[in-house]
């Protein structure tokens, strides 16, 4: 296994606060990882830095062989390296096709266009029944839906998720939660950064807990679930 | 009769305020703020016209096109050197600098071409009747392009791939970019159509008022940012209804009450506005998300 996006003692400073202190971790082709962690541990930062939303400090993560470092977002993307931001921020004023049609903004090729639309309408029938409508008007299960339809529409090599459970009812989360999953079977490798612990490591290989910008562990997820610390703190004793 | 003439008058201005109120509207809508300078864009354009059709001696057609294309690269540079560093600023410190920006203009313009008033050449002679109406190719050709132009705009907007990401960037510059649009290129754009059609608007302003002065932008500009605001500023369709209203308000009170009121009433009407739905008409009302 090669490892696809590595992620060398990253450093993020906001003005004067030490977000970031020294992360460092990496995800392999193919699989799922998770990135748990309580409320403003960093996790969203993370996921921003390296996207191209916020430039870091210091540090050095690499995509696929190549540096990251001081690229633009929009050129990242271009990479292979979608990201699913916290809450969905999909387009509410464009209508879902619009929405979906701004998730290939990058790719030329009409060909691969058409074929990944219908297999984004395929995994998503709920999202051809509303493609006329406009996007602030679905529901928020339908939202997120939206959200990861859209980055799926360039094919990206690797999916980061920012809390894609967040603010969804039981049911939907598990929905979700399977279609996750289901693209990590067709070869997706996914980052998921979630509070919903026990959800996100119930599908992922491997995670990663966070605490206040720094790492604190890292195992199989099958062994962090049994961990007695983690199950105090994050997964409701 | 006479009302239908008035009608046409103030369609034919309306649509003059339409354009440039477009371009305040569109800047708003993609990085919130009002360009202040814009209103000096349209007395650019005026002057770019004037030279062109009597120092070079090109045509109305060619020198309108030039005036368009110069004053978008004018946009796109002022947007590049005196917004673009305060991007990240507090939204008072880009509003105050494009004050600084308008000041600049109207003096370079004012040491460079004298203050004086100079007469714009004219376009076109004649006018046409419809029965009783008598209506001025001026006028017509004034409507005719307006329309023309907003037509294409809101083409642009609602089907293109550029009028796509224009539309993505202003609701959501971050996730916008995490699609792979480029931020940068998209205001840029929305910066040289927005200056390109206040462009257009000058000269067309010009054809019907030849007077060409450095100070022309401020007030005829102030008043296009009032249609923005009274149609709903950030809204395409609010700026357009809004500069009809202003313009045939306008040609109405100079027609049935009184010239010297015109300003009065047309200021009246944003105040009624804004007191009504402060939004304006066609604006949305943002909930802050807590």
């Amino acid at each position: 296994m090669s490892s696809l996006l590595s992620v060398n003692d990253l450093h993020v400073y906001y003005g004067a606060i030490h977000a970031i202190k020294g992360v460092s971790f990496e995800v392999n082709e193919g699989e799922i990882v998770s990135l748990i962690g309580a409320n403003g541990a960093g996790k969203t930062t993370i996921l921003h830095t390296i996207s191209g939303l916020i430039k870091p400090t210091s540090g050095n993560f690499s995509f696929n062989g190549k540096k990251l470092n001081s690229m633009a977002a929009d050129k990242i993307v271009k990479l292979g390296l979608a990201q699913v931001p916290e809450g969905r921020r999909i387009f509410s004023e464009l209508t879902v096709q619009e929405n979906l049609e701004l998730g290939y903004y990058s790719v030329k090729d009409k060909e691969f266009i058409k074929n990944e639309y219908k297999h984004v309408l395929e995994l998503f029938p709920r999202l051809k029944e509303r493609r006329k409508q406009l996007a602030g008007t679905l529901s928020g299960g339908e939202q997120q839906m939206l959200a990861i339809g859209r980055a799926l529409m360039s094919k990206p090599k690797m999916i980061l998720m920012d809390e894609p459970s967040m603010g969804l009812a039981p049911i939907l989360v598990k929905e979700i939660f399977s279609i996750i999953k289901a693209c990590n079977n067709e070869g997706m490798t996914i980052l998921v950064v979630e509070q919903n612990a026990n959800m996100s490591l119930s599908i992922s290989n491997r995670a990663y807990v966070l605490e206040t910008g720094s790492i604190v562990m890292s195992d199989t997820a099958q062994s962090l679930l049994g961990n007695e610390d983690v199950k105090k703190a994050y997964l409701g004793g | 009769m006479n009302f239908i003439q008035q009608l046409i008058n103030g369609l034919s201005i309306g649509s003059v305020y339409a354009l440039v109120a477009l371009g305040y509207t569109m800047v708003y809508g993609i990085v919130k703020l009002i360009n202040f300078a814009h209103g000096d864009i349209i007395m650019v354009g005026s002057y770019i016209v004037l030279f062109s059709m009597k120092s070079a001696g090109f045509p109305f057609w060619i020198s309108i096109l030039g005036a368009f294309t110069l004053c978008a690269i004018l946009g796109v540079v002022i947007e590049r050197v005196a917004y673009k560093p305060l991007r990240q600023a507090p939204r008072i410190s880009a509003l105050i600098t494009a004050i600084g920006v308008s000041i600049l203009i109207q003096n370079v313009f004012m040491l460079s071409f004298k203050p004086d008033p100079r007469p714009f050449p004219n376009v076109i002679d004649g006018n046409f009747g419809i029965g009783s109406i008598n209506v001025s190719y001026t006028t017509a050709l004034t409507i005719g392009i307006s329309v023309l132009l907003m037509i294409l705009l809101q083409l642009i907007v609602k089907k293109t791939k550029v009028g796509k990401a224009m539309r993505a960037v202003s609701e959501d510059e971050g996730a916008a970019s995490l699609m792979g649009i480029n931020v940068n290129r998209t205001i840029s754009i929305t910066f040289a159509i927005g200056s390109g059609l206040a462009a257009v608007g000058g000269a067309l302003y010009s054809a019907a008022y030849p007077l060409v002065d450095p100070f022309m932008g401020a007030m005829f500009g102030l008043k296009a940012f009032v249609a923005a605001v009274i149609g709903g500023i950030g809204s395409i369709p609010g700026a357009i209804l809004g500069g009809l209203i202003m313009g045939i308000a306008e040609s109405m009170t100079k027609a049935y009450i009184s010239s010297q009121l015109t300003d009065i009433i047309v200021f009246g009407i944003l105040i009624v506005v804004l007191l009504v739905k402060p939004s304006g008409i066609m604006g949305k009302n943002v909930k802050e998300k807590v």
